[in-house]
């Protein structure tokens, strides 16, 4: 305890060296002795000992005697204090300390910092106001009066005291009501007590019902609802006939309503779900089936109950089929052409809750659409791509769409096929261990020349000078350590055994090369057209020809080495002998099967084609973990011919946005920061408290700090 | 010209992709001819202002106005320019000597300079009635020569450094902190503009000095292998700030860890002597004795762009203007240069069917920038061919130490040559 409080004095009388700059404050205390020339109290002049402060405690009674004993001892020891630090260290430890504490203040704009990296738009000038709607308040509050006219106006709303905001009770209404007798406004308050019992019991009840979650209990209450209103209808109708005239106008709004909505229409994300279900479920084909059913009951129209019997025949008559009113199945909201049956997802019945429909927004809408592209257009490719399709896929393409989407298809299909060799020769390769962080790094330098560019041709002359690197990469052969790398087991599985899907569609394809739609006894027509046509020329025994040949140039050929003549006699006729033969001609092992080895009626060729290579991706860029990835990321396009407007406003908007001739001021902390803080809980204002307080507390934190710092300096 | 279709109406379009087939080879030829379009029209130069006798030495922006800046020759002049009109608005013979910095005041009414002289001036920003002599505002006497200057980016101070940095109210003619470490003299210093008490300079012992306004001393410092000349601060990050040597290299350091720098810039090939950062936080513009301007984002080691004409010779000063659109050189040779900071923009009010062109074109040109034949038509700049011949000499230097180190290592016991990462080679300590 002694030690410490030593200590703790030596410290202060180090930290008092360092800052000289602080005086003490001098202390001037009232005094009897006022001198002529100066302000001083007694004794200042003179030193004050410990002892003199410990007589008075020894004589003091309060004091314990621990205490005492404790000050006793200080005064007979002898011990000097320690010698301060000296002053490179107490700098050092002071800069330690003021670094930690600004380091700690600048990481609070780390959140901030990592948001605004990852933000896919940044708009500049930070602190925009928003151009948008602004809420009514807002604007009421920022109103003024400006044009006599108002003025007016609001002098005479003012001068007759009406409510502006709450328009409950005018004071004038308020004085009539306090100048009502006693008794009357007993009665009237008794009446107004009742209604708020009554009020609050059914509010109670209502409330109770309400959270009663059995949808059983829902329904029947429902029904019992309806029936009890029918009945009053039909009382009404006899009674009141003007009444149920309006009901009824009721009943036909609601039936508007129906019909506008898509409520009860199975378009929704539950119906959806279920509509999926309803395969194997019975019960949830049923709640649709009950959906349906709802909409159609909703929709029907009501029958005039005053209307003459003929009347409603005729009107039976006009009507339009039944099926008219009934909902479309309403495959895309937004495009009104796609009704049609190109989609088959979607099976028949589908159906939504009421808040669904209130809550699906338009952007909902369109990311479905995009969804269902993005799932046409991958199964296009799969089918084309023979990515293996899943059964049911293949189902639901291949029911109806198959003639004309093949047709179109088909003519994809070459391409897909060369790129889809062409992507897994890349794959191959990027399989083969090639260091694609040190490429990216290359990737960042621009390509630096004497070259000047000034028009596309010049572009065009760069092709051929500049980087025939592109050009010259070689396939790698698939290593077995390579295969080890990156791309994941499941991956390799899925590898396209080209062969056996092409023999599958081989039966399909008749005409390759048919671009247009045909029917089927169109087609049957066209090939015998084209078989009169071309009857002379045969297309198809060239066509074998060139396939054979093909075949033929791609078998290894026997490189033959003998020398005839070296190591025995030469001469004419002499052939060397089979030994030599054997030994010199060398059999090259054969390439894997062509792919259109089991294809009668196609030839795929299997070289690398320079002028495609140039153009293609020799190996995965940075940021893509496997070429699946890859590949995907350029599937997927952009553009306005495959997009809606909206989908490409949003996929192509950029990165930074500025305003033309706005200064764009660096962030202001308390912008940010603060709301930051009050958002967490009202920490703001202590944090501004802390700022004030910081400089104050500079030399105590150090202080304390320096303290702690001892044994180690 | 295509007729324009009303807005409100649209015209309804069957988006079934089996309708619009090879989107991805349609999308890479537009995508091509996007990039090849971005080149051909890459044309930064906008004008070059010319008036000053001597090389400048320094340029200001205004701190509210767009269009006007300041720049300081060596011969001590001081103009005033006015940017759309490409013309000069204001002589002021502020110093006799250098130069060497200039602040403008955080209202923009006035702005400070100091110079070879020992002097600090004050100076209004709008110009003396006609026939009235240009005199300063204030002027501060100090006892060494000021090398630079900053303003605070809300109150009234300003810092200058010299043989200290100082931290000056305007209202006094006595700093009213000077903070040393060593004996030192300081090229530049400045505030950061976001942590605004923060600020940090460049000492010629080849370190870079942290300080902190509220504190009694230095934060830290961090010693490289070469001097700094210039640093700025990333107008956004708190954080971060990229600091200019002559090593040829620009180093972007976390004041949260001094020790290695976050990102190593390199490409120039000669000393780089400023530096600054555009006001959105996402690139910084660099000068250079070798005649040249790059731009690189703040994350990346090498540049995006490279800017450079015929006459125009060391590039002492470089800054990026506020709106983010324009990049602004003076050098040796008495110019001051605007340069458009993206080569190929279009300038002015683009239409909303420009705009969303532009827009799917850079998108187009992001989507395919790793196939070989677009990369290629982007990278390609034209250098003149001194500095190519530098680069490469450089490159082979580069190589040839490289292989050194290797065989040192391979001949020496393992682990006593460690192998250290490009990052951690160019920082020697970092002082407490």
């Amino acid at each position: 305890m002694q030690n410490e409080n030593l200590v703790q004095i030596s410290f202060f009388n180090q930290l008092m060296l360092v800052h000289p700059r602080k005086k003490q404050n001098e202390r001037s205390e009232a005094s009897v002795q006022v001198s002529e020339y100066f302000v001083n109290a007694e004794g200042t002049g003179d030193k004050v000992n410990l002892s003199d402060l410990l007589g008075t405690v020894e004589k003091t009674s309060g004091a314990s005697n621990k205490t005492k004993k404790q000050l006793r001892n200080l005064q007979s020891s002898k011990e000097t204090l320690e010698l301060p630090l000296n002053k490179q260290q107490t700098e050092k430890i002071q800069r330690g300390i003021a670094y930690e504490k600004t380091t700690a203040e600048v990481s609070c704009w780390k959140n901030i910092i990592l948001q605004n990296q990852k933000a896919e738009q940044m708009v500049f000038p930070l602190n925009q106001e928003s151009s948008g709607p602004k809420r009514v308040e807002q604007v009421v509050a920022g109103w003024k009066v400006q044009t006599p006219l108002e003025q007016e106006i609001f002098r005479l709303l003012h001068g007759s005291r009406q409510p502006v905001n709450d328009p409950v009770l005018t004071p004038v209404e308020e004085q009539s009501l306090k100048a009502m007798s006693l008794e009357e406004a007993k009665i009237r308050r008794a009446e107004l007590q009742k209604a708020r019992a009554l009020q609050s019991y059914y509010e109670a009840k209502a409330k109770r019902e309400k959270k009663i979650k059995s949808k059983k209990y829902h329904k029947v209450q429902n029904k019992a609802k309806r029936k009890d209103f029918l009945k009053q209808f039909d009382e009404m109708v006899k009674t009141n006939p003007e009444g149920a005239l309006e009901e009824l106008k009721k009943m036909e709004l609601s039936r508007m309503e129906e019909r506008m909505s898509l409520k009860h229409q199975n378009s929704g994300k539950w119906a959806k779900s279920k509509a999926i279900m309803a395969k194997y479920d019975d019960s949830a084909r049923k709640a649709m089936q009950e959906q349906l059913q709802m909409n159609k009951d909703l929709t029907q129209k009501m029958v005039v109950p005053s209307d003459d019997e003929h009347e409603s025949i005729e009107e039976g008559l006009e009507t339009v089929p039944d099926f008219v009113n009934d909902p479309e199945t309403v495959i895309d909201p937004v495009n009104p052409w796609m009704r049609g049956q190109l989609t088959h997802e979607e099976p028949e019945v589908s159906c939504v809750t009421a808040e669904e429909v209130q809550t699906a927004e338009e952007e909902n809408e369109e990311e479905e659409i995009i969804g269902e592209f993005e799932r046409k257009r991958k199964l296009r490719q799969a089918d084309e791509e023979d990515l293996i399709p899943t059964e049911e896929e293949r189902k639901k393409t291949q029911e109806e769409d198959e003639d004309e989407e093949e047709d179109v298809s088909e003519f994809n299909t070459l391409f897909r096929l060369m790129r889809s060799e062409k992507t897994r020769e890349g794959s191959n390769q990027t399989r083969g261990g090639l260091n694609t962080a040190g490429e990216e790094d290359e990737e960042g330098l621009l390509s630096e020349g004497q070259i000047r560019v000034r028009s596309i041709e010049d572009l065009e002359v760069l092709d051929e000078v500049v980087e025939p690197r592109a050009i010259e990469e070689p396939s790698a052969p698939q290593t077995a350590a390579a295969e080890a790398t990156s791309e994941p087991p499941h991956k390799k599985k899925r590898e396209i055994n080209l062969k056996e899907v092409l023999t599958k569609e081989a039966k399909a394809v008749r005409l390759p090369f048919l671009p247009t739609v045909v029917d089927e006894e169109e087609r049957d027509e066209q090939i015998s057209i084209i078989k009169e046509a071309f009857a002379g020329d045969d297309v198809i025994s060239d066509f074998i020809k060139d396939k054979s040949r093909q075949e033929a140039a791609g078998r290894p050929a026997v490189v033959d080495l003998t020398l005839p003549g070296w190591g025995e006699w030469g001469g004419v006729g002499l052939k060397p002998p089979r030994w030599k033969r054997k030994r010199f001609r060398i059999k090259t092992a054969p390439p894997p099967p062509r792919q259109d080895q089991k294809l009668p009626d196609v030839i795929i060729s299997e070289k690398r084609t320079a002028s495609v290579a140039s153009h293609q991706v020799s190996q995965l860029p940075f940021p893509f973990q496997n070429t699946a990835q890859f590949e995907s990321s350029i599937r997927t396009p952009i553009g306005s011919t495959w997009n809606t407007q909206t989908v490409v406003k949003n996929m192509t908007k950029p990165k930074v946005v500025t305003k033309l001739g706005a200064i764009i001021e660096p962030m202001v902390k308390e912008d940010f920061i603060k709301s930051k803080t009050t958002a967490a809980g009202g920490k703001g204002a202590a944090i501004m408290l802390g700022e004030n307080r910081r400089a104050k507390e500079g030399t105590k934190r150090t202080k304390i700090l320096a303290l702690t710092e001892l044994p180690t300096a | 010209q295509r007729r324009a279709i009303p807005f409100t109406l649209g015209v309804p379009r069957n988006y079934d992709p089996t309708l619009h087939p090879f989107e991805v080879p349609r999308e890479y030829t537009r995508a091509l001819n996007a990039t090849k379009l971005e080149r051909v029209f890459a044309k930064p130069f906008v004008a070059s202002l010319d008036g000053h006798r001597d090389g400048i030495s320094c340029i200001t922006k205004h701190a509210k106005s767009l269009s006007t800046i300041i720049s300081g020759a060596c011969d001590g002049e001081v103009k005033v320019w006015n940017l759309p009109r490409q013309e000069c608005l204001r002589t002021v013979q502020a110093h006799e000597g250098f130069v060497r910095g200039i602040c403008s005041r955080f209202c923009g009414t006035s702005f400070f300079t100091v110079g070879d002289d020992k002097t600090i001036k004050q100076w209004n920003w709008e110009a003396p009635g006609y026939g009235v002599r240009e005199e300063p505002i204030n002027t501060i006497l100090g006892k060494a020569v000021f090398t630079g200057i900053d303003h605070h980016q809300r109150e009234g101070t300003f810092v200058t450094c010299g043989q200290t940095v100082d931290i000056w109210d305007e209202q006094r003619s006595s700093p009213i902190r000077s903070f040393s470490w060593g004996v030192d003299s300081f090229s530049c210093v400045r505030y950061n503009p976001v942590e605004t008490e923060l600020l940090a300079s460049c000492a010629s012992d080849r370190s870079v000095v942290l300080y902190d306004t509220r504190e009694s001393a230095p934060l830290r410092k961090v010693i490289m292998q070469l001097r700094s000349n210039t640093l700025c601060w990333n107008p956004m990050e708190a954080y971060y700030f990229t600091c200019a040597n002559e090593d040829y290299n620009l180093y972007t350091y976390d004041i949260r860890h001094l020790d290695v720098p976050v990102t190593v810039h390199m490409d120039h090939v000669s000393a780089v002597l400023d530096v600054d950062y555009s006001p959105t936080g996402r690139e910084f513009v660099s000068a250079s004795f070798d005649k040249t301007i790059r731009i690189f984002p703040k994350d990346k080691g090498h540049s995006r762009e490279v800017y450079h004409t015929k006459r125009m010779q060391h590039v002492i000063c470089v800054r990026w203007s506020a709106d983010n659109k324009y990049v602004l050189s003076g050098s040796d040779e008495m110019n001051i240069r605007l340069w458009k900071a993206n080569a190929s923009e279009k300038l002015g009010l683009l239409s909303a069917r420009e705009k969303a062109a532009t827009h799917y074109n850079k998108k187009l040109i992001e989507k395919f920038q790793h196939h070989p034949q677009v990369r290629r038509i982007a990278r390609h700049r034209h250098l003149p061919g001194d500095i190519l011949k530098q680069k490469r000499e450089l490159r082979e230097m580069r190589e040839a130490q490289r292989r050194k180190e290797q065989n040192v290592r391979k001949h020496s016991k393992p682990g006593s040559v460690p192998l250290l990462t490009e990052k951690e080679k160019h920082v020697v300590a970092v002082v407490e």
